[in-house]
């Protein structure tokens, strides 16, 4: 795996790069015309929304779909629930539970958070998201995006549509067999949600943003259990939503050291807006 | 020499294709100014999205009009989606047809997967494509801060 070295703010792609797409007029890069339709629902104390584009996307089968996704999440909401005392989580967590009690997506979500853990160098760490209580199991860190990316396979059945799952700000995408156009995907300015820093399109994949802004400084440095301050928002940019969560979250926590070390995994992209408002981008080939 | 000029609107990836094909041929292209664009509808787009508008016009020679059909092959063309191939055929001195017969098949969707774009900021951008955002990332997480940013409005319009 090769990664090319990390791009300062205002920098292009480089020659190799099929990055610079800017928009072509002969290619537009959505299709404004084309069928679509959303939906929004609340789960896991977030709106959820579903974006559905080409022909069908208003067709029956597509709510069907979309309604069985909301389901999943709903579902896996009562597994994960560290706001309900009667949640796997929370019985694991008070130790009412074994982790080999517990339903297999738990067993899975533990593994991912122990890889997790060890790909970004400790910056993820489920065992130290809880404030004054280290070593207590939470995965909430990244059981939004896991769980979106498993209910999503709801939709698998009709890949001949584009659809677009947000979730709090996370994104997981793909254009639809055949579809040319990416979805162009907005990254919110941390310092005004109702403006847009920048735009990357997507045709497959995921779109992760963490932050200190929006709940103010909420992700903690596990090292040192101080909130992590160097970093606004890092969205990163990759073919897992999962992995682009976890990177974004590590990216906070690592700050600019996170290019500077070229700690992003390849065949990813993305953003980071520092402190002082300025600006970091790369792009690793994978 | 001779040369034939051939605008391919081509929606392979909706790249319009603009090069030129120097002909090694005896045969004389000849139409009158003005006159004789031959025009064939070649839809080289498996998506079938849209269809193909493939025109193109030859220049004239000096030679005299031949009543023969013949097709030829063009060289291929690097573009920077991969190898470009034209195949034409001229009837009485028109072009009537123009067919890709060798195009990339990987496919920008592929590039998208194996390698993935970095964010263009919008400072770099006219205003203008920011109404054509799909769909926004960010750390707003909380439902109050949701109902007042650009992704409610984009679910609220698609709803």
């Amino acid at each position: 795996m090769t990664r090319a070295g990390v791009l300062p703010g205002r920098s292009s792609g480089g020659p190799d790069a099929p990055a610079r797409q800017t928009p072509d007029p002969a290619r537009p890069v959505s299709h404004p015309t084309a069928e679509r339709r959303a939906w929004v629902a609340q789960i896991m104390g977030m709106p959820v929304s579903v974006h559905a584009r080409g022909e069908g996307a208003r067709a029956g089968e597509a709510d069907t779909a979309v309604q069985e996704l909301f389901a999943t999440l709903r579902r896996l909401e009562e597994i994960f629930s560290t706001y309900r005392a009667g949640s796997q989580i929370s019985r694991l967590q008070r130790g009412d539970l074994s982790l080999a009690e517990c339903d297999e997506e738990v067993r899975e979500v533990h593994a991912l958070c122990l890889e997790a853990a060890r790909r970004t160098d400790g910056a993820f760490d489920a065992w130290a998201a809880v404030p004054d209580r280290p070593g207590v199991f939470d995965p909430t860190g990244l059981v939004k995006s896991w769980a979106v990316e498993r209910a999503a396979s709801a939709l698998d059945p009709l890949d001949h549509l584009g659809f677009a799952v947000g979730a709090g700000g996370d994104l997981l995408l793909s254009a639809g067999t055949g579809q040319d156009a990416p979805w162009l995907v907005g990254i919110e300015d941390p310092r005004d949600p109702r403006r847009v820093l920048a735009t990357v399109p997507v045709h497959v994949g995921g779109v992760a943003t963490s932050g200190t802004a929006a709940r103010g400084l909420h992700i903690l440095d596990p090292r040192t259990g101080e909130p992590a301050t160097s970093v606004l928002s890092a969205t990163v940019v990759g073919p897992s939503l999962l992995r682009a969560d976890v990177h974004a979250t590590a990216a906070v926590v690592h700050g600019p050291a996170a290019l500077d070390r070229d700690l992003m995994p390849a065949g990813t992209s993305g953003l980071l807006v520092l402190a002082d408002g300025t600006t970091r981008r790369w792009q690793n080939p994978s | 020499m001779r040369r034939i000029v051939i605008a391919l609107g081509a929606t392979l990836s909706g790249l319009v294709l603009l090069f030129s094909w120097p002909t090694s041929l005896n045969q004389s292209v000849n139409q009158a100014a003005g006159t004789g664009t031959g025009t064939a509808g070649t839809d080289t787009d498996d998506t079938g999205a849209a269809g193909t508008d493939t025109s193109a016009s030859g220049t004239s020679g000096d030679g005299a009009a031949t009543s023969s059909s013949a097709t030829y092959t063009g060289a291929a063309a690097d573009t920077r989606y991969g190898p470009v191939q034209v195949e034409i055929t001229v009837t009485d001195g028109v072009l009537v047809s123009a067919t890709a017969i060798d195009f990339p098949t990987r496919d920008r969707h592929d590039q998208q997967i194996n390698s993935y774009a970095i964010p263009i900021l919008q400072s770099e951008t006219v205003d203008a494509q920011s109404s054509a955002i799909d769909m926004v990332s960010g750390a707003t997480v909380t439902s109050r801060a949701y109902v007042q940013s650009l992704q409610d409005a984009l679910d609220q319009a698609g709803l």
